[in-house]
Protein backbone atom coordinates (compact mmCIF):
# COMPACT_ATOMS: atom_id res chain seq x y z
CA UNK A 1 0.00 0.00 0.00
CA UNK A 2 1.03 3.47 -1.01
CA UNK A 3 1.10 5.82 2.06
CA UNK A 4 1.01 8.79 0.04
CA UNK A 5 -2.13 10.31 -1.27
CA UNK A 6 -3.03 11.56 -4.58
CA UNK A 7 -4.18 15.00 -3.89
CA UNK A 8 -1.45 17.54 -3.73
CA UNK A 9 -2.33 19.91 -1.64
CA UNK A 10 -1.91 17.03 1.46
CA UNK A 11 1.65 16.51 1.31
CA UNK A 12 1.93 13.98 4.54
CA UNK A 13 1.03 10.22 4.13
CA UNK A 14 -2.29 10.20 5.25
CA UNK A 15 -1.56 6.43 6.71
CA UNK A 16 0.32 5.58 9.18
CA UNK A 17 3.60 3.57 8.05
CA UNK A 18 2.49 0.86 11.12
CA UNK A 19 -0.49 0.26 8.92
CA UNK A 20 1.28 0.93 5.49
CA UNK A 21 3.57 -1.51 6.59
CA UNK A 22 0.92 -4.48 6.40
CA UNK A 23 1.64 -6.51 3.73
CA UNK A 24 -1.34 -6.56 1.25
CA UNK A 25 -3.63 -9.55 0.82
CA UNK A 26 -1.46 -11.28 -1.94
CA UNK A 27 -4.93 -12.59 -3.68
CA UNK A 28 -6.56 -9.59 -4.96
CA UNK A 29 -6.50 -10.42 -8.12
CA UNK A 30 -8.21 -13.27 -7.16
CA UNK A 31 -10.84 -12.09 -5.15
CA UNK A 32 -11.65 -9.31 -7.86
CA UNK A 33 -12.35 -11.91 -10.28
CA UNK A 34 -14.45 -13.70 -8.02
CA UNK A 35 -16.72 -10.68 -7.52
CA UNK A 36 -17.53 -10.77 -11.22
CA UNK A 37 -18.84 -14.35 -11.61
CA UNK A 38 -22.16 -15.91 -11.44
CA UNK A 39 -23.13 -19.18 -10.54
CA UNK A 40 -19.78 -20.25 -8.62
CA UNK A 41 -19.75 -23.09 -6.56
CA UNK A 42 -17.63 -21.90 -3.61
CA UNK A 43 -15.04 -23.67 -1.24
CA UNK A 44 -13.97 -20.36 -0.41
CA UNK A 45 -15.98 -19.57 2.47
CA UNK A 46 -15.11 -19.63 6.07
CA UNK A 47 -18.53 -20.27 7.80
CA UNK A 48 -21.36 -23.09 8.09
CA UNK A 49 -23.88 -22.85 5.46
CA UNK A 50 -26.35 -23.59 8.83
CA UNK A 51 -28.28 -20.25 9.58
CA UNK A 52 -27.96 -19.83 13.63
CA UNK A 53 -30.49 -22.54 14.86
CA UNK A 54 -33.79 -21.11 15.42
CA UNK A 55 -34.24 -21.00 19.49
CA UNK A 56 -31.03 -18.99 19.26
CA UNK A 57 -32.83 -16.86 16.85
CA UNK A 58 -35.66 -16.72 18.44
CA UNK A 59 -34.36 -15.67 21.98
CA UNK A 60 -32.59 -12.67 20.49
CA UNK A 61 -36.17 -11.99 18.67
CA UNK A 62 -37.68 -11.67 21.97
CA UNK A 63 -34.99 -9.77 23.86
CA UNK A 64 -35.58 -7.30 21.13
CA UNK A 65 -39.20 -7.23 21.62
CA UNK A 66 -38.74 -6.79 25.42
CA UNK A 67 -36.64 -3.56 24.55
CA UNK A 68 -33.23 -5.17 25.98
CA UNK A 69 -31.05 -3.00 23.54
CA UNK A 70 -28.82 -0.98 26.33
CA UNK A 71 -25.27 -1.48 26.69
CA UNK A 72 -24.07 -4.51 28.99
CA UNK A 73 -21.27 -4.49 31.50
CA UNK A 74 -17.70 -4.26 29.92
CA UNK A 75 -16.91 -7.24 30.61
CA UNK A 76 -21.06 -8.93 29.52
CA UNK A 77 -23.74 -10.06 30.56
CA UNK A 78 -22.90 -11.66 34.19
CA UNK A 79 -25.49 -14.42 32.82
CA UNK A 80 -23.66 -14.87 29.95
CA UNK A 81 -20.12 -15.08 31.97
CA UNK A 82 -21.75 -17.57 34.39
CA UNK A 83 -23.47 -19.74 31.91
CA UNK A 84 -19.68 -19.39 30.08
CA UNK A 85 -17.52 -20.46 32.89
CA UNK A 86 -19.84 -23.20 33.85
CA UNK A 87 -20.17 -24.35 30.31
CA UNK A 88 -15.60 -24.21 30.89
CA UNK A 89 -15.89 -26.13 33.76
CA UNK A 90 -17.92 -28.92 32.16
CA UNK A 91 -15.80 -29.29 29.36
CA UNK A 92 -12.43 -28.84 30.13
CA UNK A 93 -12.56 -28.96 34.06
CA UNK A 94 -11.73 -25.35 34.01
CA UNK A 95 -12.56 -22.97 36.83
CA UNK A 96 -12.63 -19.03 35.88
CA UNK A 97 -13.60 -16.49 38.27
CA UNK A 98 -16.42 -14.87 36.11
CA UNK A 99 -16.03 -11.27 37.84
CA UNK A 100 -12.81 -10.71 36.69
CA UNK A 101 -11.58 -13.87 34.51
CA UNK A 102 -13.96 -13.84 31.50
CA UNK A 103 -14.49 -11.20 28.83
CA UNK A 104 -17.25 -11.46 26.39
CA UNK A 105 -16.28 -9.93 22.68
CA UNK A 106 -16.87 -9.30 19.31
CA UNK A 107 -15.87 -12.46 18.06
CA UNK A 108 -12.12 -14.17 18.86
CA UNK A 109 -11.13 -11.36 16.55
CA UNK A 110 -11.61 -8.59 18.83
CA UNK A 111 -10.65 -11.05 21.81
CA UNK A 112 -7.01 -11.69 19.49
CA UNK A 113 -6.69 -7.91 18.31
CA UNK A 114 -7.15 -7.18 22.25
CA UNK A 115 -4.55 -9.55 24.13
CA UNK A 116 -2.24 -8.57 21.70
CA UNK A 117 -2.22 -4.75 22.60
CA UNK A 118 -2.63 -5.81 26.09
CA UNK A 119 0.49 -7.88 25.95
CA UNK A 120 2.96 -7.22 23.74
CA UNK A 121 5.89 -4.52 24.22
CA UNK A 122 7.49 -2.79 21.25
CA UNK A 123 9.29 -5.61 19.30
CA UNK A 124 8.28 -8.47 21.33
CA UNK A 125 8.16 -11.65 19.65
CA UNK A 126 4.97 -14.17 19.30
CA UNK A 127 5.72 -17.69 18.26
CA UNK A 128 2.98 -18.91 15.81
CA UNK A 129 2.28 -21.68 13.48
CA UNK A 130 2.23 -20.94 9.82
CA UNK A 131 -0.06 -21.64 7.39
CA UNK A 132 -2.47 -20.01 9.84
CA UNK A 133 -5.34 -17.57 9.86
CA UNK A 134 -5.12 -14.66 8.27
CA UNK A 135 -4.85 -11.89 10.92
CA UNK A 136 -2.51 -13.82 13.50
CA UNK A 137 0.74 -12.30 12.15
CA UNK A 138 -1.18 -9.10 10.95
CA UNK A 139 -2.47 -8.39 15.03
CA UNK A 140 0.89 -9.04 16.27
CA UNK A 141 2.04 -6.44 13.49
CA UNK A 142 -0.18 -3.90 14.49
CA UNK A 143 0.40 -4.28 18.34
CA UNK A 144 4.09 -3.22 17.17
CA UNK A 145 5.30 -6.92 18.11
CA UNK A 146 7.41 -9.50 15.63
CA UNK A 147 5.22 -13.21 14.09
CA UNK A 148 7.79 -15.28 14.17
CA UNK A 149 6.31 -17.88 11.99
CA UNK A 150 7.07 -21.71 12.07
CA UNK A 151 6.45 -23.36 9.32
CA UNK A 152 4.37 -26.77 9.42
CA UNK A 153 3.78 -29.14 6.69
CA UNK A 154 1.49 -31.88 5.42
CA UNK A 155 4.19 -34.36 6.24
CA UNK A 156 3.94 -33.24 10.19
CA UNK A 157 0.45 -33.11 9.56
CA UNK A 158 1.00 -29.63 9.92
CA UNK A 159 1.19 -29.56 13.74
CA UNK A 160 3.66 -27.22 15.43
CA UNK A 161 6.80 -29.01 16.47
CA UNK A 162 7.53 -28.81 19.84
CA UNK A 163 11.52 -28.63 18.62
CA UNK A 164 10.86 -25.73 16.06
CA UNK A 165 9.31 -23.66 19.13
CA UNK A 166 12.30 -24.14 21.44
CA UNK A 167 14.88 -23.04 18.03
CA UNK A 168 12.39 -20.20 17.48
CA UNK A 169 12.38 -18.64 21.20
CA UNK A 170 14.76 -15.85 21.92
CA UNK A 171 15.04 -13.73 25.07
CA UNK A 172 12.34 -11.31 23.20
CA UNK A 173 9.48 -14.03 22.99
CA UNK A 174 6.39 -13.05 25.03
CA UNK A 175 4.22 -15.57 23.65
CA UNK A 176 3.41 -18.49 21.72
CA UNK A 177 0.29 -18.06 19.82
CA UNK A 178 -1.41 -21.45 18.70
CA UNK A 179 -4.72 -22.00 16.62
CA UNK A 180 -5.56 -25.55 16.55
CA UNK A 181 -8.20 -27.08 14.88
CA UNK A 182 -6.35 -25.10 12.49
CA UNK A 183 -7.79 -22.34 9.92
CA UNK A 184 -6.67 -23.32 6.69
CA UNK A 185 -5.40 -27.19 7.70
CA UNK A 186 -7.88 -28.46 9.75
CA UNK A 187 -4.93 -30.10 11.76
CA UNK A 188 -5.25 -30.88 15.39
CA UNK A 189 -2.95 -31.03 17.79
CA UNK A 190 -2.83 -34.43 19.98
CA UNK A 191 -2.66 -34.08 23.67
CA UNK A 192 1.04 -35.17 23.96
CA UNK A 193 2.19 -32.53 21.46
CA UNK A 194 0.64 -29.81 23.46
CA UNK A 195 1.98 -31.01 26.30
CA UNK A 196 5.33 -30.60 25.30
CA UNK A 197 4.78 -26.98 24.02
CA UNK A 198 3.25 -26.31 27.95
CA UNK A 199 7.10 -27.62 29.17
CA UNK A 200 8.29 -25.04 26.54
CA UNK A 201 6.02 -22.42 27.66
CA UNK A 202 6.97 -23.59 31.26
CA UNK A 203 10.62 -23.04 31.01
CA UNK A 204 10.63 -20.14 28.91
CA UNK A 205 8.18 -18.17 31.29
CA UNK A 206 5.91 -17.31 28.09
CA UNK A 207 2.16 -16.83 27.70
CA UNK A 208 0.48 -18.86 25.94
CA UNK A 209 -2.48 -17.36 23.49
CA UNK A 210 -4.69 -19.91 22.41
CA UNK A 211 -7.50 -19.68 19.71
CA UNK A 212 -9.72 -22.33 19.99
CA UNK A 213 -12.84 -21.07 17.36
CA UNK A 214 -12.97 -24.35 15.96
CA UNK A 215 -12.66 -26.47 19.41
CA UNK A 216 -16.14 -27.94 19.06
CA UNK A 217 -15.51 -29.55 15.24
CA UNK A 218 -13.34 -32.44 16.03
CA UNK A 219 -14.26 -35.58 14.43
CA UNK A 220 -13.12 -38.82 15.84
CA UNK A 221 -10.84 -37.68 18.59
CA UNK A 222 -11.03 -34.89 21.39
CA UNK A 223 -10.02 -31.87 21.39
CA UNK A 224 -7.59 -30.63 24.34
CA UNK A 225 -7.94 -27.00 25.77
CA UNK A 226 -4.66 -25.54 26.06
CA UNK A 227 -5.66 -24.23 29.43
CA UNK A 228 -6.54 -27.50 30.76
CA UNK A 229 -2.79 -28.80 30.41
CA UNK A 230 -1.24 -29.16 33.90
CA UNK A 231 0.19 -25.61 35.55
CA UNK A 232 -1.18 -24.05 32.14
CA UNK A 233 -4.33 -22.00 33.12
CA UNK A 234 -2.52 -19.55 34.59
CA UNK A 235 0.19 -18.30 31.70
CA UNK A 236 -3.24 -18.84 29.12
CA UNK A 237 -5.46 -16.78 27.20
CA UNK A 238 -8.09 -18.98 25.68
CA UNK A 239 -9.64 -17.31 22.83
CA UNK A 240 -13.39 -19.42 22.29
CA UNK A 241 -16.21 -17.99 20.35
CA UNK A 242 -20.15 -19.27 19.50
CA UNK A 243 -19.44 -18.48 15.62
CA UNK A 244 -18.58 -22.18 14.44
CA UNK A 245 -20.14 -24.65 16.53
CA UNK A 246 -23.28 -22.42 16.92
CA UNK A 247 -23.38 -21.22 13.24
CA UNK A 248 -23.42 -17.54 14.38
CA UNK A 249 -20.79 -16.08 12.46
CA UNK A 250 -22.84 -12.91 11.37
CA UNK A 251 -23.54 -12.05 15.55
CA UNK A 252 -19.93 -11.91 16.05
CA UNK A 253 -19.32 -12.97 19.46
CA UNK A 254 -16.77 -14.53 21.16
CA UNK A 255 -14.94 -14.10 24.66
CA UNK A 256 -11.35 -14.52 26.28
CA UNK A 257 -10.97 -16.39 29.71
CA UNK A 258 -7.51 -16.34 31.21
CA UNK A 259 -5.42 -14.59 33.85
CA UNK A 260 -7.15 -11.93 35.64
CA UNK A 261 -4.45 -8.95 35.23
CA UNK A 262 -4.47 -9.92 31.17
CA UNK A 263 -8.32 -9.61 30.99
CA UNK A 264 -8.42 -6.51 33.28
CA UNK A 265 -5.78 -5.04 30.50
CA UNK A 266 -7.92 -6.41 27.48
CA UNK A 267 -10.74 -4.64 29.08
CA UNK A 268 -9.35 -1.64 29.20
CA UNK A 269 -8.89 -1.83 25.88
CA UNK A 270 -12.24 -2.88 25.28
CA UNK A 271 -14.11 -0.48 27.28
CA UNK A 272 -12.60 2.35 25.35
CA UNK A 273 -12.84 1.11 22.06
CA UNK A 274 -16.34 -1.11 21.50
CA UNK A 275 -18.05 -0.78 25.21
CA UNK A 276 -19.10 -4.49 25.27
CA UNK A 277 -20.41 -6.98 22.51
CA UNK A 278 -23.87 -6.32 21.45
CA UNK A 279 -26.22 -7.12 23.63
CA UNK A 280 -28.57 -8.88 21.37
CA UNK A 281 -25.79 -10.98 20.60
CA UNK A 282 -25.08 -11.78 24.07
CA UNK A 283 -28.38 -13.16 24.49
CA UNK A 284 -28.38 -15.39 21.84
CA UNK A 285 -25.09 -16.71 22.96
CA UNK A 286 -26.52 -17.34 25.97
CA UNK A 287 -29.67 -19.55 24.72
CA UNK A 288 -26.42 -20.93 22.94
CA UNK A 289 -25.04 -22.38 25.57
CA UNK A 290 -27.80 -23.38 27.56
CA UNK A 291 -29.92 -24.67 24.49
CA UNK A 292 -27.82 -25.24 21.45
CA UNK A 293 -26.19 -28.84 22.60
CA UNK A 294 -28.34 -30.94 20.09
CA UNK A 295 -27.83 -28.81 16.99
CA UNK A 296 -24.62 -28.85 17.55
CA UNK A 297 -23.89 -32.51 17.67
CA UNK A 298 -26.40 -32.99 14.53
CA UNK A 299 -24.03 -29.96 12.64
CA UNK A 300 -20.95 -31.68 13.50
CA UNK A 301 -21.82 -35.17 12.80
CA UNK A 302 -22.91 -33.73 9.25
CA UNK A 303 -19.59 -31.59 8.85
CA UNK A 304 -17.91 -35.13 9.39
CA UNK A 305 -20.37 -36.88 6.77
CA UNK A 306 -18.99 -34.13 3.95
CA UNK A 307 -15.82 -34.56 5.53
CA UNK A 308 -15.23 -38.14 5.04
CA UNK A 309 -16.41 -37.76 1.48
CA UNK A 310 -14.72 -34.96 0.56
CA UNK A 311 -11.82 -35.93 1.40
CA UNK A 312 -11.86 -39.64 0.08
CA UNK A 313 -12.61 -37.29 -3.55
CA UNK A 314 -9.88 -35.29 -3.90
CA UNK A 315 -7.68 -38.57 -2.62
CA UNK A 316 -9.59 -40.13 -5.71
CA UNK A 317 -8.67 -37.32 -7.63
CA UNK A 318 -5.29 -37.56 -7.34
CA UNK A 319 -4.50 -35.42 -4.77
CA UNK A 320 -2.30 -36.10 -1.62
CA UNK A 321 -4.77 -35.15 1.10
CA UNK A 322 -3.92 -34.67 4.88
CA UNK A 323 -6.79 -36.05 6.53
CA UNK A 324 -8.22 -33.09 8.61
CA UNK A 325 -9.34 -34.38 11.70
CA UNK A 326 -11.00 -30.55 13.06
CA UNK A 327 -12.88 -27.04 11.89
CA UNK A 328 -14.46 -27.62 8.24
CA UNK A 329 -11.75 -27.27 5.94
CA UNK A 330 -9.79 -29.66 3.70
CA UNK A 331 -6.07 -28.50 2.26
CA UNK A 332 -5.10 -30.52 -0.37
CA UNK A 333 -1.94 -30.72 -2.19
CA UNK A 334 -1.96 -29.42 -5.60
CA UNK A 335 1.21 -31.22 -6.66
CA UNK A 336 -0.29 -33.38 -9.02
CA UNK A 337 -0.88 -30.28 -11.25
CA UNK A 338 2.02 -28.91 -11.88
CA UNK A 339 0.61 -25.28 -10.87
CA UNK A 340 1.11 -22.73 -7.95
CA UNK A 341 -1.64 -22.40 -5.66
CA UNK A 342 -2.96 -19.08 -7.08
CA UNK A 343 -2.71 -19.94 -10.95
CA UNK A 344 -4.49 -23.01 -9.79
CA UNK A 345 -7.28 -21.55 -8.35
CA UNK A 346 -7.87 -18.70 -10.52
CA UNK A 347 -8.03 -21.55 -13.40
CA UNK A 348 -10.20 -23.15 -11.25
CA UNK A 349 -12.60 -20.69 -10.95
CA UNK A 350 -11.96 -19.49 -14.83
CA UNK A 351 -12.66 -22.78 -16.18
CA UNK A 352 -14.67 -24.22 -14.01
CA UNK A 353 -16.36 -21.72 -12.14
CA UNK A 354 -15.21 -23.77 -8.48
CA UNK A 355 -13.66 -21.18 -5.70
CA UNK A 356 -10.80 -22.31 -3.57
CA UNK A 357 -8.31 -20.25 -1.57
CA UNK A 358 -5.08 -20.36 -2.61
CA UNK A 359 -3.12 -21.82 0.36
CA UNK A 360 -0.06 -18.95 0.02
CA UNK A 361 -3.07 -16.33 1.51
CA UNK A 362 -2.11 -18.14 5.01
CA UNK A 363 1.59 -17.86 4.73
CA UNK A 364 4.26 -18.55 1.79
CA UNK A 365 4.23 -22.28 3.33
CA UNK A 366 0.97 -22.82 2.25
CA UNK A 367 2.42 -22.49 -1.56
CA UNK A 368 1.15 -25.59 -3.17
CA UNK A 369 -2.14 -25.84 -1.22
CA UNK A 370 -5.18 -24.53 -1.72
CA UNK A 371 -8.16 -24.71 1.13
CA UNK A 372 -11.82 -25.93 0.99
CA UNK A 373 -14.53 -25.56 2.51
CA UNK A 374 -16.32 -28.43 3.00
CA UNK A 375 -19.46 -26.83 4.92
CA UNK A 376 -21.50 -26.33 1.65
CA UNK A 377 -24.25 -28.93 0.77
CA UNK A 378 -23.53 -32.18 -0.06
CA UNK A 379 -24.62 -32.25 -3.78
CA UNK A 380 -22.87 -28.80 -4.14
CA UNK A 381 -19.50 -30.66 -2.86
CA UNK A 382 -20.13 -33.52 -5.14
CA UNK A 383 -20.59 -31.30 -8.20
CA UNK A 384 -17.18 -29.38 -7.16
CA UNK A 385 -15.06 -32.37 -6.93
CA UNK A 386 -16.65 -33.40 -10.28
CA UNK A 387 -15.73 -29.93 -11.82
CA UNK A 388 -12.09 -29.99 -9.92
CA UNK A 389 -11.44 -33.61 -11.47
CA UNK A 390 -12.19 -32.49 -15.17
CA UNK A 391 -9.48 -29.60 -14.53
CA UNK A 392 -6.78 -32.03 -12.85
CA UNK A 393 -7.56 -34.41 -16.30
CA UNK A 394 -6.68 -31.81 -18.23
CA UNK A 395 -3.25 -30.98 -16.74
CA UNK A 396 -2.37 -33.74 -14.67
CA UNK A 397 1.42 -34.67 -15.23
CA UNK B 1 -22.80 -47.84 15.22
CA UNK B 2 -21.85 -47.49 11.20
CA UNK B 3 -25.83 -49.23 10.84
CA UNK B 4 -26.94 -46.22 13.19
CA UNK B 5 -25.35 -43.78 10.85
CA UNK B 6 -26.70 -45.14 7.88
CA UNK B 7 -30.05 -44.78 8.86
CA UNK B 8 -29.53 -41.34 9.92
CA UNK B 9 -28.31 -40.09 6.61
CA UNK B 10 -31.07 -42.53 4.98
CA UNK B 11 -33.58 -40.75 6.84
CA UNK B 12 -32.55 -37.15 5.61
CA UNK B 13 -32.17 -38.82 1.92
CA UNK B 14 -33.49 -42.38 0.87
CA UNK B 15 -32.25 -41.27 -2.37
CA UNK B 16 -28.27 -41.67 -1.72
CA UNK B 17 -26.56 -44.29 -3.22
CA UNK B 18 -24.70 -47.37 -0.93
CA UNK B 19 -21.20 -45.56 -2.63
CA UNK B 20 -22.25 -41.93 -1.95
CA UNK B 21 -22.86 -43.62 2.04
CA UNK B 22 -19.57 -45.04 1.84
CA UNK B 23 -18.38 -41.96 0.86
CA UNK B 24 -19.60 -40.30 4.19
CA UNK B 25 -19.38 -43.06 6.35
CA UNK B 26 -15.63 -44.34 5.49
CA UNK B 27 -17.21 -47.55 4.86
CA UNK B 28 -17.01 -49.71 1.76
CA UNK B 29 -19.89 -49.98 -0.32
CA UNK B 30 -20.24 -53.37 0.30
CA UNK B 31 -20.29 -53.28 3.66
CA UNK B 32 -23.15 -50.55 3.62
CA UNK B 33 -24.90 -52.18 1.05
CA UNK B 34 -24.94 -55.43 3.66
CA UNK B 35 -26.59 -53.30 6.47
CA UNK B 36 -29.13 -51.67 4.34
CA UNK B 37 -30.15 -55.03 2.76
CA UNK B 38 -30.38 -56.54 6.70
CA UNK B 39 -31.90 -53.58 7.47
CA UNK B 40 -34.97 -54.16 5.11
CA UNK B 41 -35.10 -57.43 5.75
CA UNK B 42 -35.55 -57.08 9.76
CA UNK B 43 -37.53 -53.69 8.88
CA UNK B 44 -35.57 -51.60 10.46
CA UNK B 45 -35.88 -49.83 7.63
CA UNK B 46 -40.05 -50.29 6.92
CA UNK B 47 -40.26 -48.22 2.99
CA UNK B 48 -38.53 -45.33 1.05
CA UNK B 49 -40.71 -42.26 0.40
CA UNK B 50 -40.94 -39.07 -0.55
CA UNK B 51 -42.33 -35.90 1.19
CA UNK B 52 -44.57 -34.11 -1.34
CA UNK B 53 -46.29 -30.84 -0.81
CA UNK B 54 -49.35 -31.89 -2.38
CA UNK B 55 -51.28 -28.57 -2.23
CA UNK B 56 -48.30 -27.17 -4.99
CA UNK B 57 -49.00 -30.12 -6.76
CA UNK B 58 -52.43 -28.82 -7.66
CA UNK B 59 -54.29 -32.15 -6.22
CA UNK B 60 -56.91 -32.06 -4.05
CA UNK B 61 -56.36 -33.92 -0.60
CA UNK B 62 -57.95 -33.30 2.71
CA UNK B 63 -56.44 -34.66 6.13
CA UNK B 64 -58.25 -35.38 9.33
CA UNK B 65 -56.38 -35.77 12.70
CA UNK B 66 -59.22 -38.12 14.80
CA UNK B 67 -59.01 -38.95 18.66
CA UNK B 68 -60.58 -42.23 19.59
CA UNK B 69 -61.69 -43.43 22.41
CA UNK B 70 -62.11 -47.08 23.45
CA UNK B 71 -62.96 -49.96 25.50
CA UNK B 72 -59.83 -51.79 26.00
CA UNK B 73 -60.27 -55.64 25.70
CA UNK B 74 -59.22 -57.87 28.11
CA UNK B 75 -56.01 -60.09 27.13
CA UNK B 76 -55.50 -57.53 24.00
CA UNK B 77 -55.37 -54.35 25.45
CA UNK B 78 -55.77 -51.54 22.91
CA UNK B 79 -53.89 -53.60 20.31
CA UNK B 80 -56.87 -55.42 18.82
CA UNK B 81 -59.10 -52.30 18.23
CA UNK B 82 -56.22 -50.54 16.55
CA UNK B 83 -55.49 -53.33 14.19
CA UNK B 84 -59.45 -53.45 13.24
CA UNK B 85 -58.56 -49.38 12.37
CA UNK B 86 -54.90 -49.60 10.89
CA UNK B 87 -55.78 -52.54 8.53
CA UNK B 88 -58.04 -49.64 7.18
CA UNK B 89 -55.76 -47.92 3.90
CA UNK B 90 -57.69 -44.63 4.63
CA UNK B 91 -56.20 -44.74 8.46
CA UNK B 92 -52.59 -43.41 7.18
CA UNK B 93 -51.38 -42.67 10.65
CA UNK B 94 -52.51 -44.69 14.01
CA UNK B 95 -50.86 -44.06 17.30
CA UNK B 96 -51.46 -44.80 20.83
CA UNK B 97 -51.79 -41.84 23.24
CA UNK B 98 -51.46 -41.21 26.61
CA UNK B 99 -53.80 -38.99 27.75
CA UNK B 100 -57.78 -37.45 27.20
CA UNK B 101 -58.29 -40.06 24.73
CA UNK B 102 -56.65 -43.60 23.53
CA UNK B 103 -55.95 -43.62 19.77
CA UNK B 104 -54.72 -40.73 16.92
CA UNK B 105 -55.49 -41.68 13.59
CA UNK B 106 -54.77 -39.63 10.79
CA UNK B 107 -57.24 -39.98 7.55
CA UNK B 108 -56.72 -39.28 4.01
CA UNK B 109 -58.86 -38.55 1.32
CA UNK B 110 -60.26 -36.93 -1.56
CA UNK B 111 -63.03 -34.96 0.22
CA UNK B 112 -64.33 -34.07 3.47
CA UNK B 113 -67.36 -36.40 2.36
CA UNK B 114 -65.12 -38.89 1.72
CA UNK B 115 -63.54 -38.39 5.18
CA UNK B 116 -66.50 -37.93 7.19
CA UNK B 117 -68.14 -41.16 5.64
CA UNK B 118 -64.94 -43.24 6.69
CA UNK B 119 -65.53 -41.74 10.54
CA UNK B 120 -69.24 -42.41 10.29
CA UNK B 121 -69.52 -45.79 8.54
CA UNK B 122 -66.67 -47.39 9.28
CA UNK B 123 -64.37 -46.09 12.42
CA UNK B 124 -67.03 -45.18 14.88
CA UNK B 125 -68.92 -48.25 14.65
CA UNK B 126 -66.05 -50.32 15.27
CA UNK B 127 -66.94 -52.49 18.33
CA UNK B 128 -64.93 -51.04 21.38
CA UNK B 129 -64.85 -47.32 19.89
CA UNK B 130 -66.66 -44.76 22.27
CA UNK B 131 -66.42 -41.86 20.83
CA UNK B 132 -64.91 -39.84 18.01
CA UNK B 133 -63.58 -36.48 17.24
CA UNK B 134 -62.92 -35.35 13.90
CA UNK B 135 -60.42 -32.35 13.44
CA UNK B 136 -59.63 -31.21 9.55
CA UNK B 137 -56.47 -30.22 8.56
CA UNK B 138 -56.60 -26.26 7.23
CA UNK B 139 -52.96 -26.38 5.87
CA UNK B 140 -49.43 -28.08 6.75
CA UNK B 141 -46.41 -25.95 7.31
CA UNK B 142 -44.20 -28.38 8.65
CA UNK B 143 -43.78 -32.03 8.03
CA UNK B 144 -41.12 -34.79 9.10
CA UNK B 145 -39.06 -31.64 10.47
CA UNK B 146 -39.64 -30.07 6.43
CA UNK B 147 -41.05 -26.03 6.48
CA UNK B 148 -42.81 -26.40 3.12
CA UNK B 149 -42.52 -22.59 2.33
CA UNK B 150 -39.24 -21.98 3.67
CA UNK B 151 -38.24 -18.07 3.54
CA UNK B 152 -34.57 -18.69 4.86
CA UNK B 153 -31.88 -16.49 3.12
CA UNK B 154 -28.81 -17.93 3.27
CA UNK B 155 -26.26 -15.53 1.67
CA UNK B 156 -22.68 -15.98 2.01
CA UNK B 157 -19.99 -14.20 1.20
CA UNK B 158 -17.97 -15.53 -1.66
CA UNK B 159 -14.56 -16.43 0.23
CA UNK B 160 -14.50 -15.75 3.46
CA UNK B 161 -10.13 -16.01 4.69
Amino acid sequence: MNPANDCPSIKKPLVSQRVGALAPSGIRKFFDLLASMDDVISLGVGEPDYATPWRIRESAIYSLEKGRTMYTSNLGMPELRMELAKHLERTYGLKYDTDTEILITVGVSEALDLVMRAVIDPNDEVVMQTPCYVAYPAAVLLSGGRPVQIATSEKNNFELAPADIEAAVTPRTKAILSGYPSNPTGAVMPREKLASIAGIADKHDLLVISDEIYARLVYGMEHTCFASLPGMQERTILLGGFSKAYAMTGWRIGYAAGPREVIAAMTKIHQYTVMCAPTMAQVAALEALKGGEESVREMVADYNRRRLMFVKGLRDIGFSCFEPKGAFYAFPNIGITGMTSEEFAEKLLQEEKVAVVPGTAFGECGEGYVRCCYATAMPELEEALARIKRFVEKRRR
Amino acid sequence: MLNREILKILEKDARLSPAQIAAMTGATEEQVEQDIKQAEADRTIVKYKTLINWDKAGNEHVWAFIEVKITPQRGVGFDAIAERIYRFAEAKTVYLMAGAYDLAVIVEGRSMREVAEFVTSKLAPIEGVTATATHFVLKKYKEDGEIFESAEENKRQAVIL
